[in-house]
C-alpha cells in the first residue's frame, strides 16, 4: 500500500524500505526487525558486514538477497576486522564515510559472533577507532546453529548445551555485560536498543551516524525459536526485558551515561514477567529466579549509578 | 633510473609494495616478518606511500581487513609467517573464493611445536589447498621482483585470485643483498591502476558478497577458483614476458640450471636453490652428470614444465622443506601427479631436509646424491628420506 506523501511526513519512523518480503527468516524474529529498522535508518549507502550467523540465511542465498544495500558476508569472528577494512578502503577512495550524508559501514553480528568469538576483532575495530556502526543483535544464545548457550544467555536459561536434566544443568553465568567491555574502550557513542522500542533504536542510529569515530549498539532481538516463546509475543517480551530493567536502554555519549528506559524513578516490573513468555526459563526454580532477580537489580542500580555520576 | 643498493628480503617486499602503491595496509608483527610491515609503516609515515595502514590486533584480522578492503576496490597488501599465516588459514579460502587480488609476502618459518621461529616452507606449503597463487624466491631481488610480479597476475580478469611470496626465514628475510629497485614509472606502466571491475562494494551499486550457496551453485563457484588457477598458467608466462621487457630480469616457473646432459637432476625451491647450484658445479667439475631446478612457481603447480624436466633425467631428486606425515614431502605428492601416467618417466626420490633453520650443507647433499645414485645404479632405495637427522638424539 502507497503511503501518502502528507502521512510520510509524520511518522516516527521512515517509510523507505531497504529490506523486503522473501527473507527467510523464522516468524517473530527480532534480528529480521534490526536489519529492516537498520536500512529505514541508513537507506541504501549501507554497506552491510555479516559474519556466519542466523543473518546469512536471513538475507537469503545465492542467487537471492533481501537487501537493497551492499551486503558482505564474512567468517564468523571476523566483523570487527572487516568493516576496518571495508572503512580504511572507501576513505583511501575518497568516499566519505560516517556524518549525515557518508557511507555507512555497519558490522551486523549476533551475540555469539560478538560476545565470543568476535570480542577480538571487535575490540581492535573499537580500539583503533575506525568510522562504522557495530550492531550485536543479541538473541542470547547460538541460535543458526540450533541454540547453544553464548556469554551472552542469562542466568537460569534452557538451551541445547544447557539442557537442564536430573542436575539441574541450566545456564549457570550470568550474562556478559558486552556493552561495559565496549565501553572501556572510551568509544564515543554506545548504546543498547530493543526492537519493542523501534523510534529509540532509530533515534540511537542516526545519532551513531553523526558522531566520528566507532558506534556500537547492542540490539535485544527476540528469538521464539530459541526462546520458545510464541512467535506473536517477541515484541512484549522485548519490551518486558526493558520494562523490568533485565535489558535497560540506555546511552554513553563521550563519557555521558543517559538512561532512556525504564524510569529510574520508578521500581521495574518484576522479573518473572519477563521469563513467564518463554519456554527456555521454565525449569527455573524459584530460587533461580530470585538469584536472577537480584542481579538484575544490583546491575540496574549501578546503572543507575553510573548516570548519576556520569551523566 | 633504476638505484642499485644493498637490502634484506623484508626490505625489498616493502619497497616492492612501495612500487606496487596499495591503499590498504593491514599487518600483524611476527618473526620474521615484522620488518616489512614496519618498513611500509615508515613509508606511510614518510609521506612516501599514500595508504591507509591499520594496525590491526592478529593475522586473523590483518588477512580479514585485507579482504574487506580489497572488495571494497583497493589493492591490499599483508606481510606474515608461520603462526600467523596458519592463524589466516581459513581466510586465505575466503580471499581466494571471494575472488580478491590480495598480496601476501611470507617469511617462509616452520611450524610450532616445538617453537622453532627459523626457516623451513611448511607455512605456505600448508596453504597451498586455499586457491592462492604461490611464488618463491631465491634471493632478495627475487623477492622484490615477484611481488610486483605477483600483482600483475592476481589481478588479471582471468584470475583474479590471491597470491603470496615466500622467501627463506632469516637466510634471505634478516640478509642483506644487493637489490635493484625498480623505476616506479615503469613499475605504475607494469602494473597499472587496481580497478576492479568484478566485485566490489560500491554504494552507488548494491552487491552481495561471499553469500550462502546450496550444493546446487557451491560446486560451480569452486570450480572458477580452479580455472582461475588454470588461467594464471599463461597469465604468468605473460606476466614474466612483460617483466623481462621492462626490466630486463628473466624470471621461469621452473628454472633450470646445467640439465641438458644430466642423470640426477635436483629440485628445489628458495634459497636452497642456490645452495644446490653450487652443489651442481663442485659436482660437474668431478664429472658427475647432475643438473638443478628451481620451481619459482609453486601454484599453480607448472605440470606442464615439470613433464619437460622430467624427460632430462633419469631420476628427479626433490629437496624439500616441508612434509606431508605418512606421505613425504608436498613437491613429492605434486610430481607424482604430474608424472603418473607419463609413458616415460624418471625414478622420483623426496628428500626432508632443512626444517626448523637447519643448514644444508654439501655434506647433506652428498647422502642425497648417494641414494639417488643408488637409484640410478638399479639398487633398492627409500622413496622419502630424512638427510641430516641426528640419530644421537633421536
Amino acid at each position: 500500500m502507497e503511503i501518502p506523501e502528507n502521512v510520510k511526513k509524520r511518522l516516527s519512523i521512515p517509510a523507505e524500505e531497504h529490506f523486503f518480503a522473501g527473507h527467510t527468516a523464522c516468524q517473530g524474529c527480532g534480528a529480521s526487525l534490526g536489519i529492516r529498522y537498520v536500512l529505514k535508518a541508513y537507506g541504501r549507502k549501507t554497506i552491510f558486514v555479516i559474519p556466519a550467523c542466523c543473518s546469512t540465511i536471513i538475507a537469503g542465498p545465492w542467487p537471492y538477497t533481501a537487501l537493497d544495500a551492499n551486503l558482505f558476508h564474512t567468517a564468523f569472528e571476523t566483523t570487527g576486522a572487516v568493516i576496518s577494512g571495508i572503512e580504511a578502503a572507501l576513505k583511501a577512495r575518497g568516499i566519505k564515510v560516517k556524518g549525515e550524508d557518508g557511507v555507512m559501514v555497519v558490522g551486523w553480528a549476533g551475540d555469539g559472533g560478538t560476545a565470543d568469538i568476535g570480542l577480538q576483532a571487535l575490540s581492535g575495530f573499537l580500539e583503533r577507532g575506525h568510522d562504522a556502526v557495530y550492531i550485536m543483535y543479541d538473541n542470547e544464545a547460538y541460535m543458526n546453529t540450533g541454540i547453544q548457550r553464548s556469554s551472552s544467555t542469562p542466568y537460569g536459561a534452557w538451551t541445547t548445551n544447557t539442557p537442564g536434566g536430573k542436575r539441574h544443568f541450566l545456564e549457570k553465568r550470568h550474562k556478559k555485560k558486552v556493552i561495559d567491555i565496549v565501553i572501556a574502550h572510551e568509544v564515543p557513542y554506545a548504546a543498547t536498543a530493543s526492537v519493542a522500542f523501534p523510534e529509540d533504536f532509530i533515534r540511537k542510529l542516526k545519532k551513531a551516524r553523526k558522531i566520528p569515530g566507532p558506534s556500537f549498539i547492542q540490539l535485544f532481538s527476540p528469538c521464539p525459536t530459541g526462546w520458545r516463546s510464541p512467535t506473536d509475543k517477541s515484541i512484549e517480551i522485548a519490551r518486558l526485558a526493558v520494562q523490568t530493567a533485565y535489558f535497560p536502554l540506555f546511552e554513553y555519549e563521550n563519557g555521558k551515561y543517559k538512561i532512556n528506559m525504564p524510569s529510574p524513578k520508578k521500581e521495574p516490573k518484576p522479573i518473572e514477567e519477563f521469563l513467564k513468555l518463554q519456554g527456555r526459563f521454565k525449569y527455573m526454580t524459584k530460587e533461580d529466579i530470585e538469584n536472577l532477580q537480584s542481579w538484575v537489580l544490583r546491575e540496574w542500580e549501578k546503572l543507575k549509578k553510573l548516570a548519576e555520576v556520569f551523566g | 633510473m633504476p638505484i642499485r643498493t644493498v637490502m634484506k628480503a623484508n626490505e625489498a617486499a616493502a619497497w616492492a609494495a612501495k612500487l606496487a602503491k596499495p591503499k590498504v595496509i593491514a599487518a600483524f608483527p611476527i618473526t620474521p616478518s615484522t620488518l616489512v610491515p614496519e618498513k611500509i609503516s615508515e613509508f606511510v609515515a614518510n609521506g612516501e606511500l599514500d595508504a591507509e595502514f591499520i594496525k590491526v590486533e592478529s593475522e586473523h584480522s590483518a588477512i580479514s581487513a585485507c579482504v574487506g578492503a580489497s572488495a571494497a576496490g583497493v589493492r591490499t597488501f599483508t606481510a606474515t609467517a608461520s603462526q600467523g599465516l596458519a592463524l589466516m588459514h581459513e581466510v586465505l579460502f575466503i580471499a581466494a573464493g571471494m575472488r580478491l587480488p590480495i598480496v601476501m609476502a611470507i617469511g617462509n618459518r616452520s611450524l610450532s611445536a616445538p617453537i622453532n621461529i627459523w626457516n623451513d616452507w611448511q607455512d605456505s606449503i600448508s596453504e597451498r589447498d586455499t586457491g592462492w597463487l604461490q611464488f618463491y624466491a631465491e634471493n632478495n631481488q627475487e623477492a622484490l621482483d615477484l611481488i610486483l610480479i605477483a600483482y600483475k597476475v592476481a589481478e588479471d580478469e582471468r584470475v583474479l585470485l590471491p597470491a603470496m611470496v615466500g622467501f627463506d626465514a632469516f637466510i634471505l628475510t634478516h640478509t642483506v643483498e644487493p637489490v635493484e629497485i625498480p623505476d616506479q614509472e615503469l613499475v605504475d606502466e607494469f602494473l597499472g591502476e587496481y580497478e576492479p571491475k568484478h566485485a566490489y562494494v560500491d554504494p552507488k551499486r548494491p552487491i552481495t558478497q561471499g553469500t550462502l550457496a546450496f550444493p546446487a551453485h557451491y560446486m560451480e563457484a569452486r570450480y572458477t577458483v580452479w580455472e582461475a588457477n588454470e588461467n594464471a598458467r599463461k597469465v604468468i608466462d605473460e606476466a614474466f614476458a612483460e617483466f623481462e621487457k621492462k626490466f630486463g630480469r628473466k624470471y621461469q616457473k621452473i628454472e633450470e640450471y646445467r640439465t641438458d646432459d644430466a642423470e640426477i637432476i635436483f629440485v628445489t625451491m628458495g634459497s636452497l636453490a642456490g645452495t644446490v647450484k653450487e652443489y651442481v658445479d663442485h659436482l660437474r667439475e668431478k664429472g658427475i652428470k647432475v643438473g638443478a631446478a628451481k620451481l619459482t612457481v609453486y601454484r599453480p603447480f607448472p605440470i606442464e614444465e615439470v613433464r619437460a624436466l622430467a624427460k632430462k633425467a633419469k631420476v628427479l631428486a626433490l629437496l624439500e622443506k616441508n612434509v606431508t606425515f605418512s606421505v613425504g614431502g608436498a613437491l613429492f605428492q605434486d610430481f607424482s601427479r604430474a608424472l603418473i601416467n607419463e609413458k616415460e618417466k624418471p625414478i622420483i626420490i623426496d628428500y626432508i631436509l632443512g626444517l626448523g633453520g637447519r643448514d644444508v650443507t654439501f655434506q647433506n647433499l652428498d647422502e642425497a646424491l648417494a641414494i639417488a645414485q643408488k637409484a640410478l645404479n638399479g639398487e633398492e632405495f627409500e622413496e622419502v628420506n630424512w638427510i641430516g637427522l641426528r640419530k644421537e638424539i633421536l
